[in-house]
């Protein structure tokens, strides 16, 4: 009986690892595919897409489309600016969005939760209903920095950055981590004389690891992949983001090889971070149900 | 004293120099070529021998990916945004210049007098823009494919008619060599389809829109000519002469180079390739569906901002760029279409001799530019899903009155666009 039971096991776990590895495959057949594409001609590129050596690296393979894809292209430049925007409007959001959720959570206030339905609501408000007006707002929105007094914030890096600080997604997942910590901790904190701001700091953050990691990957997605909003904001190449770069590659002839190329280049600091912090993004899938 | 004196020169130089680099007053210009090399470095030669040939003006350039480059031009002008000196596309200039983005050109008229008629964008009666070159579709196909099938070569004096053209496609398709008889670039969207597509519509009587009045589509777009053209358009795809929606790009790309297609509707820059792959290429005019041959014309062009504070230096630029030498190094550069027989007769394909000369008669004997009208941008997206519903099987006469509601929907919504 015994025998049966872990022959019985012994298949399943079989029967797991081969579901799992089906599972894998298929995610990790566009990777391999444009990875794979990235190394060859065109000609051989297109014709492969019909047969199982579009994921194998097999044929005429080169660097070319990598060195014709850097001369096409200003790569360099906007990965940095990607980067740069994504980097900073990831850190900003998590500061400013889970001290808003610190305060809807911990703060009694007077239309707390009429503030945060109405927060929550602008999740189903599409952003491109919103991008024209938001686009007049920043053209004439007046600005003070190293330059002096300005007025109009297109062709900048924080027109890119300060309209995406705070969102109702993010704020909705530190509200509802916040709400199952306990809070015993925030009383006890309180007695102890502890003020909001050194609970905020010392109490709450330390233990909100997991949800920052959600918020930070779910931010920094939404960040790296902006299309329309750079597009009608920013019309200087110098800040151009990667996205609406990609569309250099749309030519009369498209440059498959080339665009596969510069894909895999621009895929690279999304797969690092996501490394840095997948496990801390599985722990909070785990601990809140959210789905990214 | 030496010493004192070459300081001095030095200084008295370099204060000349930098006055005469003050006094040089900057235009930005918006350019939509952004991810083409050869262009961009075309266009860039052209700009520093503009700013070093006078001391007025300075072109400063900046360019934008050809996919998103309307999109970018429009928020800019809501955002009052827009440069000095834009490019626009033909067939959406008059939407433009009605949106009131441009300004009208102040060029010298009698320079452009012997361009095509493509490259002219005028509206309303006044210039708005001008092109450095045209582009032009033909019917792509190969001397060996005509004489295995016994099929006679027309030519622009005799053009295939419908159906002449309809027997070759049937030639085609019984030899059993070929996938398809024939490849009309479906894996292309957009402007391809107004482009390529609806020269045959009006070889057939019919248009996107009436252009006597501009103001309806009733009857040029679900008349009797459009509905014949409408079924024959359907026959394409349901008797197999021609692979639908679906193409892959890849067989657009290389399809007829493979020679899985026995004729393919291209333009004048994929010819370069086709020719390279068999020397025995021909480019055959339209065929004739009973009321005459037609292709497609015009292309991207430039033009002057209503922003611009300085119209007279954006067009002296402009007129500037339109020196022969210019329009042939763009068509050498790109392939496409010089907009005169002077600099055709300079380039390497479009001479008496050129491989493409054939383009240039073409365009000269059958382009049709796209309805002039600010309405023509919305007209043309109809006109897209219209025929692509069509090639997947829609009723025609259906299809037709719908996109005919929708495009005079949006005239009357617009107050009929100033016509």
């Amino acid at each position: 009986m015994a025998a049966i039971t872990q022959d019985n096991h012994g298949l399943r776990l079989i029967m797991r690892y081969v579901v799992l590895t089906l599972i894998a495959i298929i995610f990790m057949f566009p990777l391999v595919f444009m990875v794979m594409s990235s190394f060859k001609p065109d000609l051989q590129l297109l014709r492969d897409t019909s047969s199982i050596r579009a994921f194998l690296p097999v044929g005429d393979l080169s660097f070319d489309n990598y060195r014709d894809a850097s001369s096409r292209v200003p790569i360099g430049t906007f990965v940095f600016n990607s980067v740069l925007v994504t980097g900073v409007t990831v850190l900003l959001s998590l500061l400013a969005c889970s001290l808003a959720a610190f305060s809807f959570v911990f703060l009694n206030w007077k239309g707390r939760d009429v503030l945060l339905s109405i927060i929550l609501a602008t999740l189903i408000v599409p952003f491109e209903t919103i991008a024209i007006p938001l686009l007049l707002l920043v053209s004439q929105m007046p600005w003070i920095g190293l330059e002096g007094f300005q007025v109009g914030w297109l062709n900048t890096y924080r027109v890119q950055i300060i309209p995406w600080i705070a969102d109702g997604l993010t704020i909705f997942l530190f509200v509802q981590y916040f709400k199952d910590l306990p809070r015993d901790l925030i009383e006890a904190s309180r007695v102890e004389g502890a003020s909001w701001l050194q609970i905020y700091l010392k109490v709450v953050m330390p233990l909100a690891g997991p949800v920052i990691a959600t918020a930070a990957i779910l931010k920094f997605l939404v960040m790296y992949n902006q299309y329309l909003w750079p597009l009608i904001v920013v019309q200087q190449e110098t800040y151009r983001p990667v996205m609406v770069g990609l569309q250099y590659f749309f030519q009369l002839n498209t440059a498959w090889g080339e665009i596969m190329a510069y894909l895999t280049i621009i895929t690279v600091p999304v797969l690092a971070f996501y490394l840095v912090l997948q496990r801390a993004f599985i722990a909070s899938i785990a601990s809140t149900g959210v789905k990214g | 004293m030496k010493l004192g004196l070459t300081f001095g020169a030095a200084l008295v130089a370099s204060v000349s120099w930098a006055s005469l680099a003050a006094a040089q007053t900057e235009l930005s210009m918006w350019y939509h070529g952004a991810g083409n090399e050869v262009e961009a470095n075309i266009l860039n030669g052209i700009v520093a021998d503009f700013n070093a040939s006078q001391s007025d003006w300075t072109v400063v350039v900046e360019s934008f990916p050809q996919e998103s480059y309307n999109d970018s031009v429009v928020a800019a002008a809501l955002a009052g945004n827009l440069p000095d000196i834009i490019d626009v596309d033909g067939p959406v200039m008059p939407n433009w210049a009605w949106s009131g983005y441009l300004q009208p050109l102040t060029i010298d008229e009698s320079i452009i007098e012997g361009f095509l008629p493509g490259p002219k964008g005028y509206w309303d009666g006044q210039l708005y823009s001008i092109g450095l070159w045209d582009a032009a579709v033909a019917l792509v196909t190969r001397q060996s494919t005509l004489d295995a099938l016994g099929l006679r070569t027309p030519t622009l004096d005799q053009p295939w008619t419908g159906d002449e053209f309809m027997a070759a496609l049937d030639a085609a398709k019984a030899s059993g060599n070929y996938e398809y008889p024939l490849d009309l670039g479906m894996a292309w969207t957009g402007e391809w389809y107004p482009y390529a597509f609806s020269p045959f519509l009006q070889s057939f009587g019919g248009d996107i829109v009436d252009r006597s009045t501009y103001l309806t589509a009733e009857g040029a777009l679900n008349g009797d000519a459009a509905l014949a053209f409408g079924e024959w358009w359907q026959t394409l795809f349901t008797e197999g002469y021609a692979p639908g929606t679906s193409q892959d790009p890849a067989d657009r790309d290389t399809g007829f180079i493979d020679g899985k297609y026995a004729f393919s509707w291209n333009g004048n820059w994929a010819a370069l390739g086709a020719l390279n792959a068999h020397d025995d290429t021909l480019f055959l005019p339209a065929p004739d569906f009973g009321n005459g041959p037609k292709i497609g014309a015009a292309s991207w062009q430039f033009g002057v901002s209503s922003a611009s504070e300085h119209p007279e230096g954006a067009s002296a630029f402009i007129e500037f760029a339109l020196q022969d030498k210019y329009l042939a190094a763009f068509s050498d550069g790109i392939g496409l279409i010089p907009p005169t027989t002077t600099s055709a007769a300079m380039t390497e394909n479009y001479g008496p001799d050129g491989a493409m000369a054939v383009f240039y008669d073409l365009t000269k004997a059958q382009a049709l530019v796209r309805p002039v009208t600010p309405g023509y941008v919305v007209g043309a997206k109809v006109f897209e899903k219209a025929l692509a519903d069509i090639a997947n099987g829609a009723d025609v006469a259906d299809t037709l009155d719908a996109a005919v509601d929708e495009i005079n929907t949006d005239i009357e919504r617009n107050g009929g666009y100033g016509h």
